[in-house]
């Protein structure tokens, strides 16, 4: 080694990017989910903290029917295997794979929201009958924002992977919107639990 | 010049080199180019000005309320306007101003002491400023129209409720309360991604500066404590707009509820407008005490659990309401405790002072008065900290002191410290030392005749947000010097603006390292060239600027004709991979737009969520549909993992 070559410091060979925690993206979607999981604690929080100020729970309505939220929560739970595909595949750089198991997870995405509307219409309560039906409607409700743009984020990263312009790193893009895409499932079986469940108990 | 893009040019530390590399990391020129801006400094310093103007606009609201009670049945404003006088005061001071201009200047800082070339998610970060901006202007928009917010910057239901508060005014609030609290949490996200992935390598957390260290700390604070706000804000506007029932009494609502969110963001809140202040503190002693902090693991210990702690106080905002006993004793047991890392800091900071040679400047002078001014505040903290104390002087004029103290003392001493101690990194120029001086003392000496006398009249009992008094009550004479001590403020104020333009237009020019500091911001030239570093250093210490060069002493093999940034790895800062960052777009101002139309619309017609969403999700898909140029760019460099 040249003198000069110790004084340096070569980065010329690393690679232009990366998967996982070595990624920005990484990191800057792991925040995403901390503020977004804070939102869902404290909705959630908020819930028991209104069912323990009240003599019963619902306050006036019958509880919320178990068939539409039992069916989305199996539909989001099996969307997680075409998920696990689609990062697999990012991870392997694998073009065709991506392709196909985005477009499998897109129908899955259309599915879980159809379901949600039914599941409104299943709550039994309305936001402005009391104060029940407006925490139940706000956690449905922030949740049914999360599927809505986890959808459209998908559906752009699936036209994208279709069209092009393509480059390397955005398969890490399609990597962390799998992340994402867990977060979305794993809160759901959360709220599921707690708006379905809670009543019941 | 033109930019060859699809070939690799290595920069090679030639003038010319170093001029492609200058070209390739400016923001385009023209009026479309300064909204398309990306570079850091750039947002950085739009964001620091921006949240200095709401500063001067909350202190214009603050001298109007002295006018008024500078004597007993004073009618030069009514009772209305009073209202929204100190509703908006606070607001301002604490949205618009306090934290936002604390991460405004780490914006600014950051990738400078760390030797990164620009923040993580520059676009994100452009976002988030012109939210700000945009929520910011609204708020001051509605108030000049006669809605500005009458309800206190916390805004209790059921004051705030529809039945009590009709028309928009609390409405513009919440919204405000959406708008800033999005700009908060997105820059939370590019500070801890800048701290973490873009550092220089060798640059081990164990060798961050303390100021990075605060920031760390306070922008995870922020991803936990904001969301509470927002969820209580979005709870209230819907009561008000929808008809939901969260704070209502009557349909299984609760007003308290509202509190315990409010305070579960309020609390950490102060903390997070302190804890950069701290920051700013260690940073400037190190550098005028001409020697390293003591105690460097204490104090970083100390931060990290004051942010803990700072999670686990809010319910002595609450002592008043009916709650448990044996819960208050909990959370005073808490707010005596976070005494403990606070006193940890403020005796290494003395230790090292002590050790230290000291170098008598304007920004040292502002940190000995946080020393001062913050021990006071701490000292009637640990009195309300005492739940039969609080009741005695609960809403009274005793909090008002306290929290001025608090605030003041430990965030906006430190941050004009801060402003001269880094203004001349900012502009190449010093600021002037007498008029610093002047502005210090009359700051100071204004601050305690306006603010000392409010504790003696809490706890005569006069309450706060009156809008006056009668004479017979003895607190006429107090109030009138609280009044000649904002004056002094002001004019401190008006001096601290005068010295900052002339000092920007025909300051002393500054060479590099002006206070000879130990930190990296140093190394780089007085204004830092828009790629911040000819080349990427290597760090061995935390001083590199106060230790001898070791090998290897630089990167090489960064592209001087590509956004080119070194990533490295979390806990070492090992070279990690090489990242492509992305060019200016006018999208991220577009879609601020887009955002803030649905935000304001929402507040007329819950509809605007539907339609408004629509220009949302268009604009934030072309700002992330790679272009066909920049995609062959980074073909070319393209090297997978």
């Amino acid at each position: 080694m040249t003198r000069k070559e110790k004084d340096l410091l070569d980065v010329s060979q690393l690679p232009s990017f990366a998967f996982g925690h070595r990624s920005p993206m990484w990191w800057g979607t792991m925040g995403m989910i901390a503020i977004e999981g804070t939102v869902f604690v404290l909705c959630i929080m908020s819930y028991f903290y209104l069912y323990s100020h009240s003599p019963s729970w619902p306050m006036t309505t019958p509880a919320p029917e178990l068939l539409w939220g039992t069916l989305n929560t199996l539909i989001l739970l099996a969307s997680a295997i075409p998920n696990q595909l689609t990062k697999k595949a990012a991870e392997r750089m694998d073009l065709a794979k991506v392709r196909l198991w985005l477009v499998v997870c897109m129908t899955f995405s259309i599915g879980f929201l159809l379901v949600r509307i039914f599941e409104f219409g299943a709550l039994n309560v309305r936001w402005d009958t009391d104060a029940y039906g407006s925490v139940v409607w706000m956690l449905l409700g922030l949740h049914t924002a999360h599927l809505v743009t986890d959808a459209l984020d998908s559906l752009v990263l699936t036209v994208l992977m279709f069209t092009g312009p393509l480059e390397g790193r955005r398969f890490v893009d399609v990597s962390e919107n799998s992340m994402y895409w867990y977060f979305v499932v794993g809160s759901w079986l959360i709220i599921y639990a707690v708006i379905y469940w809670g009543p019941r108990f | 010049m033109n930019i060859p893009v699809t070939e690799r040019i290595v920069h090679d530390g030639t003038p010319d080199s170093t001029e492609l590399l200058a070209q390739t990391w400016s923001d385009p020129p023209g009026l479309i180019g300064w909204l398309s801006a990306v570079n850091h400094k750039a947002i950085g310093r739009r964001f620091i000005i921006t949240t200095l103007g709401f500063f001067g606009a909350g202190g214009v609201l603050a001298a109007l309320m002295r006018m008024q009670l500078m004597r007993p049945e004073n009618d030069l404003i009514g009772m209305d306007l009073y209202n929204q006088l100190f509703s908006l005061h606070g607001t301002t001071m604490m949205f618009l101003f306090a934290v936002p201009v604390m991460q405004a200047v780490a914006i600014y800082l950051l990738p400078l002491m760390l030797g990164a070339r620009s923040v993580a998610f520059p676009r994100m970060n452009a976002f988030a400023y012109w939210i700000f901006l945009f929520g910011g202007l609204m708020i001051y928009i509605a108030f000049l129209f006669n809605t500005g917010p009458d309800a206190g910057w916390f805004a209790y239901a059921p004051l705030t409720e529809s039945e009590y508060s009709p028309g928009k005014r609390i409405d513009f609030w919440a919204q405000m309360i959406t708008f800033t609290e999005v700009s908060a949490l997105l820059e939370a996200i590019v500070i801890i991604t800048t701290i973490f992935k873009l550092r220089a390598p060798g640059m081990r957390l164990n060798r961050m500066p303390l100021y990075v260290w605060a920031m760390l700390v306070t922008s995870f604070m922020i991803l936990f404590a904001m969301p509470s706000v927002m969820l209580a804000s979005t709870g209230l506007i819907t009561d008000r707009l929808v008809n939901t029932h969260f704070y209502r009494p009557g349909d299984g609502g609760d007003p308290v509820l509202w509190q315990h969110l409010f305070w579960f963001f309020g609390h950490p809140e102060v903390y997070l407008i302190f804890i950069p202040g701290l920051g700013f503190l260690s940073a400037i002693i190190e550098t005028f005490s001409r020697r390293p902090i003591f105690g460097y693991p204490a104090m970083v210990l100390a931060l990290i659990a004051t942010a803990f702690l700072g999670f686990g106080l809010w319910v002595h905002h609450m002592f008043a309401v009916n709650l448990p006993d044996l819960g208050k004793t909990f959370f005073t047991a808490a707010s005596l405790l976070i005494a403990i890392p606070t006193a940890t800091q403020i005796f290494c900071w003395i230790a090292t002072l002590w050790k230290g040679r000291l170098n008598l400047r304007t920004p040292l002078l502002f940190v000995l008065a946080f020393f001062f001014i913050l021990l006071m505040g701490g000292l009637t903290g640990l009195m309300l900290a005492s739940v039969s104390l609080d009741l005695q002087v609960h809403d009274t004029y005793f909090v008002v002191a306290h929290l001025h103290y608090v605030l003041i003392g430990g965030a906006v001493f430190p941050l004009f410290g801060a402003i001269y101690y880094w203004f001349p990194k900012f502009t190449g120029r010093l600021m002037d030392e007498r008029l610093g001086k002047w502005n210090f003392w009359l700051f100071f000496i204004g601050f305690n005749v306006a603010f000392f006398p409010m504790h003696i009249l809490g706890l005569y009992g006069m309450p706060r947000r009156i809008y006056t008094y009668p004479e017979d009550m003895g607190w006429s004479a107090m109030n009138f010097t609280s009044t000649l001590g904002a004056v002094t403020i002001a004019v401190s104020m008006l001096l601290f603006v005068f010295n900052a333009i002339r000092s920007y237009r025909s300051g002393a020019m500054a060479e590099n390292n002006p206070w000879s500091g130990g930190t990296l911001e140093w190394a780089t030239d007085s204004p830092p060239s828009p790629h911040n570093f000819d080349v990427v250093p290597v760090v061995h210490g935390r001083y590199p600027l106060w230790e001898e060069q070791a090998k290897p002493e630089h990167v090489t093999g960064l592209a001087a004709n590509h956004r080119e940034q070194l990533i490295t790895s979390v806990i070492d800062a090992s070279p990690d991979h090489r990242s492509s960052f992305p060019e200016p777009s006018i999208w991220p101002f577009l879609s601020a737009i887009a955002v803030s139309i649905l935000f304001i619309g929402s507040i007329y017609t819950p509809w605007a969520v539907v339609w408004a969403s629509i220009p949302v999700a268009i604009a934030l898909t072309a700002w992330f549909w790679p272009r066909k140029k920049e995609t062959q760019h980074d073909l070319a460099l393209e090297k997978s993992p």
